[in-house]
Order: structure tokens, then sequence, then C-alpha cells
């Protein structure tokens, strides 16, 4: 399995990665190796084995919907990195409409 | 030193008579400062909340109040726990400034039972390495020989324990990170059947391996603990509402009887000599205990990890989403628009290996490869977990070494990312079948502890600690001290 630098590229993109040149180089030739070894599962048959995505058989957990009073504004906001009367700031979303 | 050397259970009949909390506390703040220098296993010492709650304790033995069953045992934190007030960086610069506003489940129920926290211990970032040198700040080091790693992710909190700067500890174990850095450090580590303890609090790492675990000096310590941290929370869906039997009165030195599987697939090819001789000395003495010894099959062995770094780094790229710079944690001076506020953030608060992991999840599950790696690595998952039902339909206990090496020297694996996944081959099956399993020390390779692995089938952890009791029993009693412990035994 050979990961091309175009495939390391758009993997770091998909990731939200920005990485440097000499680091998508050295990511692509670490994941080359790696997913190398990995192939070996292809050589396993496993048509019509189920898939497992969690180890214990529990499904639908329920408890009482009761009403607790949550986390006090003032201190989950004061690990944000930039807030502003009471809300997380981040860069623009949208293009104003011209 | 005397003091030090001693388990919890062995120290608890002097609390209240001839030592005070306050007192058993001091000594192991002291012994942080003169060890972490060399060790470096805290991230994080929070002495004077430790201090502040040994006096609590000792207002209330003198009062003659009723006492929680782990009154005064000064306990170390894997640093992925939440831990309300005091800082949780889990490792990474990400989170390096980050104090949680809330504690995880296991770390209130075991302050509940009586527990002193003495600090936060140092781990892989993320819990993602196999050797505490992926700690974005410093790698921890090995108490029985500083050029050596301690084994990770949960390195910092077993060199703890083995380097006697803290009684016992909670670790996480996704693949192994409890018990390999116990076998490396000489001491006890168990993973619980996943479901036993409640995951809230745990920062997340990949949520269908991962389950929090004791390192302790010996098996009934860790009895105790498990038996303080286990049982159903509502504020976590995945752990179940499963009978927590009295772990530590119901120990005692029987197996007659009970039989015991070696995997005929772990004791192959690229397994050290001295480990599979430590392994096999060990089974040996279970047999002149009682055991019945068979050989079993686990013909699934060799793809199993393969499927669980698939499986993980697949959980570890929906995990680590959010950390994208705007409710918590750090975010980058050289944001602009969003996309390069999350990107930059993440490129510059992301270590090597979390790089790594993050793109070869993103890589597993992205359009083109989604069917060839990972729902082929969940199919492989369950043909691993079909192999186990099938062994455990003829014994109760599997035998395997915890470590395929009698560890590695520190920066050895550290460029060969590969080398250091393999170190994991005989542990992460066993999180892929969600069982539990505990290391127990086995002997030694040139001052080096080896490690034993007992797994059992789901929620039978006391059949485990009843085996490692056996042996640790018949071999002696507690493990040995490291050579940096002045007057160990």
């Amino acid at each position: 399995m050979r990961i091309h630098q175009e495939l390391v590229a758009h993997i770091a993109r998909l990731s939200r990665l920005e990485l440097t040149r000499e680091e998508l180089d050295r990511y692509g030739l670490q994941l080359s190796t790696i997913l190398e070894y990995f192939s070996r599962l292809l050589e396993l048959p496993t048509e019509g084995v189920e898939t497992t995505s969690h180890p214990i058989p529990v499904t639908n957990v329920f408890r009482e919907d009761v009403v607790r009073p949550s986390l006090p504004v003032e201190e989950v906001l004061a690990m944000a990195p930039q807030t502003r009367e009471g809300y997380f700031v981040v860069p623009r979303v949208l293009e104003p409409e011209s | 030193m005397e003091l030090l050397n001693l388990p919890y259970h062995a120290v608890r009949p002097h609390l209240g008579r001839d030592l005070s909390v306050e007192e058993l506390v001091e000594t192991y703040l002291e012994r942080i400062r003169r060890t972490d220098e060399v060790v470096r296993a805290y991230l994080t010492v929070t002495a004077d909340l430790a201090r502040a709650q040994a006096r609590r304790w000792d207002a209330r033995i003198r009062r003659g109040e009723e006492l929680p069953p782990l009154v005064g045992f000064p306990v170390a934190l894997k640093d992925n726990l939440c831990t309300r007030g005091v800082r949780t960086t889990c490792g990474s610069r990400i989170l390096e400034n980050f104090v949680p506003p809330y504690d995880a489940t296991a770390v209130r129920r075991l302050v509940e039972a009586g527990a002193v926290v003495l600090g936060k211990t140092n781990l892989d970032e993320f819990a993602m390495g196999s050797s505490t040198e992926h700690s974005a700040f410093f790698p921890t080091r090995n108490p029985w020989n500083p050029e050596y790693v301690p084994g990770g992710s949960s390195g910092g909190s077993a060199a703890a324990v083995a380097v006697r700067s803290a009684l016992g500890a909670l670790g996480s174990d996704t693949g192994g990170s409890i018990r390999l850095p116990a076998a490396l450090c000489g001491v006890v580590g168990l993973k619980p059947t996943y479901g036993r303890v409640s995951r809230y609090g745990l920062v997340a790492y990949a949520s269908s391996l991962d389950q929090i675990g004791p390192i302790a000096r010996d098996v009934r310590d860790c009895a105790l603990l498990l038996q303080a941290i286990s049982g159903k929370d509502p504020m976590d869906s995945t752990s179940v509402e499963v009978p927590v039997p009295d772990y530590a009165s119901s120990l005692r030195p029987e197996v007659r009887g009970l039989r015991i599987g070696l995997p005929r697939e772990a004791f192959g090819e690229g397994l050290h000599p001295a480990v599979q001789e430590a392994v096999l000395r060990a089974v040996r003495v279970l047999e002149r205990e009682g055991a019945e010894v068979e050989e079993v099959r686990l013909p699934t062995l060799e793809y199993a990890l393969p499927a669980y770094y698939l499986i993980a780094c697949a959980e570890v790229s929906s995990n680590l989403a959010r950390y994208d710079g705007v409710a918590y944690g750090y975010r980058s001076p050289r944001a602009g628009d969003l996309y390069t506020l999350y990107a930059r953030t993440r490129a510059e608060g992301f270590g090597p290996e979390a790089k790594r992991r993050i793109m070869l999840g993103t890589f597993a599950l992205s359009a083109g490869y989604y069917e060839g790696f990972y729902r082929k690595a969940q199919q492989v998952r369950t043909l691993v977990r079909r192999d186990f039902e099938r062994c455990f339909e003829r014994v109760d206990l599997l035998a395997t070494p915890v470590c395929p090496t009698p560890g590695f020297r520190m920066g050895e694996r550290l460029e060969d990312p590969l080398q250091m996944y393999l170190v994991d081959i005989y542990t992460l099956p066993v999180n892929l079948a969600g069982l539990p399993a505990i290391s127990i020390p086995c002997g030694f390779w040139e001052g080096l502890p080896l490690g034993l692995q007992l797994i059992g089938r789901p929620f039978d952890e006391g059949t485990v600690l009843r085996a490692a009791y056996t042996y640790e029993q018949a071999t002696g009693g507690s493990p040995k001290a490291p050579p940096l412990v002045e007057g160990a035994r």
C-alpha cells in the first residue's frame, strides 16, 4: 500500500491538520509502511462475518429523564480561548451577502 | 523506607494507631520530591489538596467515625482522568491549561472511598503510545533502569507505584496501556471488563476499547482499588448493571481444578526467550498449586493487531475532532478563517503520534477505503472475539506474556511507529473482545521486570485476581522494589 503525496495531503485536509511539505513526506512514508503491514488483513476470508463495533451486547440503554442543573455558564466559558457576552467567539463562517 | 514498601492493606491497620494519614501522605510527598527528578512520573503534584484531604480523614478517625474502605490510600491519577479544579492535560499541548469543571466517576468513587490524591501522572499524548515517550512534556523513565522506557501509555502511573512515589494509581487501557507499563515496571495492573468501570470523565481515545483500571503494589491492593471504582454509572451508558463481588475478601490462594489455557499462537515467533521462559515457569507454579493446564488456539491472533489499530485510529479521528480551538484548549494565534483556525490549532496542538493516528483513522474511514479497511477490521474483531469464546468453553483463564520483549531502551522505537505498535500484540486482542486481564510480575531479565498476563471471561475479574493472588503467594508475596528504592528488600 503506497500512500502517494496527493493522498496524504487529502487525508491531512480531511483531518484538519495543516502540515508542512516535510511532514507530508514523512507521514506518507510512515503510513505506507504501517498500511502495508495492515494489508495482511485482506488475506483473511471474512465473507458473511458480521461486524463488531462494540465488545458487549448493550442496546437501548434508558434512564429516567430527570431535570438536573447544568454546569454554570461562567465555569464552562472560563476554559474557552475567546468569549464575548456569554458566547464562544469564532471566525466568520458565512460571507456577508454583497 | 519500610513504610513506603508496605502495600495499603498492610498500612491500614496502623492508621489511627501509630500512624496518621497526614504522616503517610507527607512520606509520599517527600518521596515524590526525592525520586521525580529522575523518574518524572508526575505532570502535576497536588500537595496542598492531598494534605487537606489527609487532615480531614485524620479528624474523622479521631472522632471515631465510620471509615470508608480505602481511608488514607495515597493514589496517583493518570492525567487523562478529569479532576475538578485540577489541570488535566492528557500529555498534550492542546490541553496544557485545561482545568475540568467536573470529576471522572472513577475518581469521585475513589475519593469517596477514602483515597488521597497525590497528583496527575504522565502518559503518551491522549494515551496513544506504548512508552510514555509521546508525552508532549517529557518522557517518564523506568525505575528499574532509567535508560529504559516504563512502557505506556500509563507509564507515569506504573513508574510512580514501582518507585514508591504513590501507593496505588489509576490508569486507562485501550490496547494494553495499564498492563504493559505494569509489566515493564514490575507492578500489578488490571484492565477490567469493558463496562465494569464507568468511563465518564475519562478523556476519550477509542471509546469501544477504553477502560479505566488500577495499578498497585500487589494483587490485594489491586482488588481493593478495583472494588472502589466498579459498578454501573448512569453517566456512562456502556457501564453495565452487573453485581460487583467483594473482590478483596474473596481472595484466597486456591486454584485447584482451575483450567488454564496456553494459546499456541502466543508462544511463537517474535517472543523473546527470556519472556517465554518466565511466563511458562509462572504457569508451572499455578499447575503445581493444582491448576490444569492445556494448550488452546487463537488462530486470528496475528490479525488482531492490524484490526485493533484500524478500529482504534478510526475512533481517534472521530473523538479528537472535538479539539478545534473553540470551546476549550489551545487555539492557534495564526488562525484566520474557520478552516485555518481548525487546521493550525490542530497542527500546533497535537504531537506526531496523535497526528499519525488521526490520519490513519481518517484514511480508514474515507471514501474508497472504508470497506477494505474499517469494515474489514470490524469483521476481524468478530473473529477474534469468537476465538476467545471458543477458548473459554474449555478453560477458565488464558495465560500469555504481556510484552514480547523485556522492555526497550528510550528512543529505540520512537522513530519507527510500526515497531512501537508491535509491542501491544498480546494485550490488544483482549480489548477487542472486551475481556478482563491482569499483568503480574513473573521474574527478571538483566534487572528488568517481566510480566505474566492472565485473561478471564467477561466480568470474571474475581477468577483473574484469585489466580494472580495464588501465584503471588506461592512465589513469596508482594513483588520486589526497584534498586532506586534504598533499603529495598
